[in-house]
């Protein structure tokens, strides 16, 4: 029974997330009578939206090597604020990130303004530069966040023993992080790709033109303008097919991680002095320059007025708060099991389950849900819970792809001492599994929180007669109220960060 | 979790006070406070001892997809380019209005659709920034490629395709050349106008695909005249919004008595100042000041509905080779 319980829930989870993008995607074709066929500008579509996706996702990963190495092993006041700052365009809604953008790269922005001042010429952001640039800005802090993890990871006992044995810089390396980074960087770079497949805003703002389509945008004209429903079902299905091609591409060169029993120490790997040293902290500065500027500039802009926002912002502001961290906790349960689950050495499935809400379009989610739920309640009766939900099992990748190598860790160190102390249940739960798994939940809960927090999604397909603050934030930019928009969007950047700060530090606080 | 959340969610529910309901399908920017809905809202139960409620969201796909199990009684907001479409679908009835007396740009003879708005797409610029705008599609052809225009993406945005059908509409078959000359200009395409007109407002580009009504809410907002929409003599697309009632409906005497009251002088001096567009039905002399005083085209291009349909593939093809 203990051992069966989070295993059976883990399985239920996994079951019940394919039944729901896999179901709703059935629901939309059988809807449409079949699957649709493709138009040459579909396939045109389907070859940019890959090649840029593995672009992202190669140049988020490579750069967050560096990023990731010199915050494991530095130490300096305010590295903590600056770990989760560096983690926030992560949780930006879209709309507010290019923003920022563009006030930093934008034809006016400050780059451009000191690239003139100087007589050098201009950079263009608009273009698949552009879409490439916001990739790389939306998914470098995760990438860092998932490579750190795994730095922390390796038990300091290890660095240690490295140490004593006078392992130089490139030996430990050779023997401690290229395992690591074997074993974390391609879930890392998947896991950016996937993001980067279903872009949509960023690709249509940024991309300079229909060159920048990427398949989420066929899917939307599909669904939206040509009504052809059996062709958004097609699409979907190639979207999942390109997420269950890569997951298989990306296992096979998976190496299991395993570092043995360590206690935990806090302070990471040793940090190598001389050049290192500043190179680390030149690493640190660009990183933090490039992701912090442009949301100190939509702060600038927007702050001012925040004040001035009418009421129905702020009770917008506080439904989504509401629904957010419901979403969170929705994700971070069900996330926990299905970790638990694949760290027993659960079928593939199991894991491919939890990473299939990445890649499923938004649209044929909802749509599929309103065709299946349409006898069942009103689409306004069922706008707040299906939202809430399909906003945490949106959330649940992310969240996965930091638990699973601590849950296998877990596993691996702990499994068979808890097996042979009786250790099961809620017992085992409480005593062993929480504390250990606390920073990688608090963080998988933060991301949920946040990531709900900013999605416009499925809710305007439904009804929005009660809105979200993202959508108060588009309804404002639809009234010309540009500057409340910018008042509006820095409210939702801070309270997104506000809600990943707490639940991460949350789980920081035992670990 | 359940406990604190269920009530929470209760109680943002709107409330249900009356039997008599008149549901109207709105897109999202008519129901919230800053578009027309509140005081449509208002207005309409002043008089109707009903309560209307709206419904927003994509509304033609949900109607389509609802079909004669739709809860809709009115659907508001609905755009020509797409009416093809929504009255192939066989689910609304005549509106019942006289329509020979508009103060419409065109004639409008369609008895399912009642325009309730209307105005034409334009470039917008900014005069401090932009000293010489084109004065003519022709010019803005041949203008130098570093002149940066942000547009809407046709795909996704009803402007988008009004730009598509305009352009479609003064070059014909040369609108393939014309749009390989305007593509080095376009600095980029976005999903929505008002991503477009958020760059534009913020000095991204020097002129914005919007509407020729679109100063007016700078100069009566902001008082800001620095905003106008370029004249071209070639002509500016119209666009309008429709509204329809619902064969299937629950509430018929309801409905009609809604559709009856959209063409009111009441209904009508509501639009400019909410809606930033022009009436459907109201005397120029009626328009608030802004609206009177803007510069208004010579010429107003419009495809009917079936044109629209028929044109919309391979303009949509043309416009994405234009880009390749």
């Amino acid at each position: 029974m203990a051992a069966g319980l989070p295993l059976s829930l883990g399985h239920l989870v996994a079951a019940a997330l394919a039944t729901l993008i896999l179901g709703t995607l059935a629901a939309v074709a059988w809807w449409a009578g079949g699957l649709g066929g493709l138009t040459e500008w579909d396939w045109r579509a389907l070859w940019f939206t890959l090649w840029q996706a593995a672009l992202s996702a190669t140049l988020s990963a490579a750069l967050a090597v560096p990023v990731a190495r010199a915050l494991a092993r530095r130490r300096f006041r305010g590295r903590g604020l600056l770990v989760t700052l560096l983690g926030a365009p992560f949780i930006l809604p879209v709309i507010v990130a290019i923003m920022g953008l563009i006030a930093i790269f934008g034809r006016n922005g400050a780059v451009n303004e000191g690239l003139r001042a100087l007589g050098l010429p201009e950079i263009g952001i608009y273009g698949w530069q552009g879409v490439i640039l916001a990739h790389v800005f939306f998914n470098l802090p995760l990438s860092v966040r998932l490579i750190l993890q795994g730095w922390q990871s390796i038990p300091s006992e290890r660095f240690r023993l490295a140490a004593s044995l006078g392992f130089a810089p490139r030996d430990i390396a050779r023997h401690l992080e290229r395992p690591m980074l074997r074993a974390v960087l391609p879930g890392t770079w998947l896991a950016v790709f996937l993001v980067c497949l279903t872009s949509f805003t960023v690709a249509l703002a940024l991309g300079g033109g229909p060159r920048a389509t990427t398949v989420e945008l066929a899917i939307y004209q599909a669904f939206r303008f040509d009504f052809d429903l059996g062709r958004a079902a097609t699409l979907g299905l190639l979207q999942i097919a390109l997420c269950v091609g890569a997951m298989l591409a990306a296992r096979r060169i998976v190496v299991p991680q395993a570092f043995g029993t360590g206690m935990d120490g806090g302070e990471g790997p040793p940090a190598p002095g001389g050049w290192r040293r500043g190179a680390d902290a030149l690493v640190i500065t660009l990183a933090a320059l490039f992701l912090l500027w442009p949301m100190m500039a939509v702060v600038v802009t927007g702050l001012p007025r925040i004040p001035l926002l009418p009421p129905e912002v702020w009770q917008a502001a506080l439904r989504s708060v509401v629904m957010a961290i419901a979403s969170a906790l929705l994700a971070v349960g069900a996330c926990l099991a299905l970790a638990l689950t694949i760290a027993r050495g659960a079928g593939r499935w199991v894991e491919a389950a939890g990473m299939l809400p990445l890649i499923a379009s938004p649209l044929v989610l909802g749509t599929g849900l309103f065709i299946l739920l349409r006898d069942a309640a009103t689409p306004q009766q069922m706008a707040l819970p299906v939202t809430v939900a399909v906003n945490a099992a949106m959330a649940l990748p992310f969240g996965l792809r930091a638990l699973i190598p601590a849950a296998q860790a877990l596993q691996q160190d702990y499994g068979r001492l808890a097996d042979a102390l009786d250790l099961r249940g809620w017992a085992r739960l409480r005593h062993l599994t929480l504390p250990r798994l606390a920073r990688p939940l608090g963080f998988a809960a933060g991301l949920a929180a946040a990531l709900a927090m900013g999605d416009l999604g499925v809710i305007t397909l439904f009804a929005s007669d009660q809105p979200t603050l993202p959508l108060k934030l588009y309804q404002l930019m639809n009234s010309y109220r540009m500057a409340d928009a910018a008042a509006a969007a820095v409210l939702l950047m801070g309270l997104s960060f506000a809600l990943f700060w707490l639940f991460d530090q949350g789980g920081r606080l035992d670990a | 979790m359940k406990t604190v959340l269920i009530p929470a969610l209760l109680l943002a529910s709107p409330a249900l006070a009356q039997d008599r309901v008149l549901t109207v399908y709105a897109e999202d920017y008519i129901a919230s406070e800053w578009g027309p809905g509140p005081k449509i809202e208002e207005g309409f139960e002043a008089f109707c001892d009903c309560d209307l409620q709206f419904v927003t969201g994509d509304i033609l796909p949900r109607l389509l997809m609802e079909g004669q199990g739709t809860e809709a009684d009115i659907v508001f907001g609905l755009n020509t380019d797409l009416t093809a479409r929504a009255r192939a679908s066989g689910l609304f009835k005549p509106h019942g209005q006289d329509t020979s007396d508009m103060s419409l740009p065109i004639e409008w003879t369609d008895d399912i659709f009642l325009p309730y708005n209307w105005g034409e797409t334009a470039f917008v610029y900014d005069t401090t920034r932009l000293e010489n705008p084109p004065a003519s599609f022709e010019e803005l052809l041949e203008a130098p490629d570093d002149l940066k225009i942000v547009i809407q993406d046709p795909r996704s945005s009803i402007s988008g395709l009004a730009l598509l059908l305009w352009v479609k509409k003064v070059y014909g078959d040369d609108a393939p050349e014309a749009w390989a000359k305007l593509a080095p200009k376009v600095l980029t395409v976005t999903r929505g106008w008002s991503e477009s007109y958020g760059m534009f407002t913020s000095g991204e580009a020097d002129m914005v695909l919007s509407y020729t009504t679109s100063p007016a809410y700078h100069i009566a907002a902001e008082d800001d005249d620095t905003k106008r929409a370029a004249i071209f003599p070639e002509g500016h697309y119209f666009m309008t919004e429709l509204a329809a009632q619902v064969a299937s409906t629950d509430q018929p005497e309801l409905a009609q008595q809604f559709m009856d009251w959209i063409l009111t002088p009441e209904f009508q001096a509501a639009i400019p100042l909410a809606n930033w567009s022009l009436p459907a039905k109201l005397p120029q002399a009626d328009w608030p000041q802004v609206m009177r005083d803007l510069p208004r085209p010579d010429t107003t291009l419009f495809y009917s509905e079936n044109e629209a349909e028929a044109l919309r593939q391979p303009a949509l093809d043309e416009w994405q080779r234009a880009f390749r």
